[in-house]
């Protein structure tokens, strides 16, 4: 279980511009340690966002993603109130979910 | 002892990699996913299922910068205008694997995205859109990368 996401979520007219700050080490895989020996791949491979319980967003990353990803996506229809949740999976199967509210 | 079958399968396995590559036939990477693995661009492809050659389209925008002095942090976004869009794509052509993030549209979401990539060197960066019926529209741009985000 990582820390704490950042989630802004602002409403403009009939929609919501979402950006999300994960905390997360997006291990390449490539990277190798002093002794020479490659650190595995860690990193997150499933990112979900649901608005009020239902599901609107879901993508999938590969290990090219920067350190502490960075999300930014609009959601249609969502107004200031609205309970926004983002969750994040990754490949060690370690996940979190933050909420927060649409202003 | 191995079977004729678990033989064949094998080496079906095996030549696919190396007919991804061209190079390298270990596997770097114990990712779930085929796409994601995929080394070259078009093996990322065929693993999502798009069909047909993808088409260069000016109604797919890629907003990326042209030198990237960081290449661990690369901003990338990416949004399309055009109707029926699945998925959108973007892909880093000469990361060891190219494909970088998948995102998945439908009625709720506006096919807008932005997000934060590692570049291991100075390439050409796709965005992909995919559409209803299988058919791949890209916009592509080059990014100078001054540092390399992948090794070290």
């Amino acid at each position: 279980m990582g820390d704490p996401m950042r989630i802004r979520a602002q409403a403009k007219d009939d929609k919501a511009t979402v950006r999300v700050l994960m905390s997360h080490e997006m291990e390449s895989g490539q990277r190798k340690d002093a002794s020479g020996n490659i650190v595995p791949a860690w990193h997150i491979q499933d990112v979900k966002a649901s608005l009020n319980g239902k599901e609107v967003f879901s993508c999938e990353w590969g290990p090219a993603v920067s350190k502490n990803p960075f999300l930014q996506f609009v959601v249609k229809g969502a107004k200031a109130g609205d309970k926004l949740s983002v969750t994040w999976t990754d490949n060690k199967g370690d996940t979190r979910t933050d909420e927060a509210t649409v202003s | 002892m191995q079977t004729r079958r678990q033989t064949l399968k094998q080496s079906a396995v095996v030549a696919g990699l190396l007919a991804g590559t061209g190079l390298f036939p270990q596997y770097a990477l114990a990712f779930n996913k085929d796409a994601f693995a995929a080394k070259s661009i078009n093996d990322a492809l065929k693993a999502l299922g798009a069909a047909g050659a993808p088409t260069e389209s000016g109604d797919v925008t890629l907003t990326a910068p042209d030198i990237a002095e960081n290449g661990a942090v690369v901003p990338l976004a990416v949004s399309t205008t055009l109707p029926g869009v699945k998925q959108v794509l973007l892909l880093v052509e000469k990361n060891p694997n190219a494909l970088v993030a998948v995102f998945n549209v439908n009625d709720a979401i506006e096919p807008s995205f932005a997000t934060r990539a590692k570049m291991g060197q100075s390439s050409d960066v796709y965005a992909l859109a995919i559409t209803a019926d299988g058919k791949a529209h890209y916009a592509k741009k080059e990014v100078k990368v001054t540092l390399g985000g992948c090794g070290g």
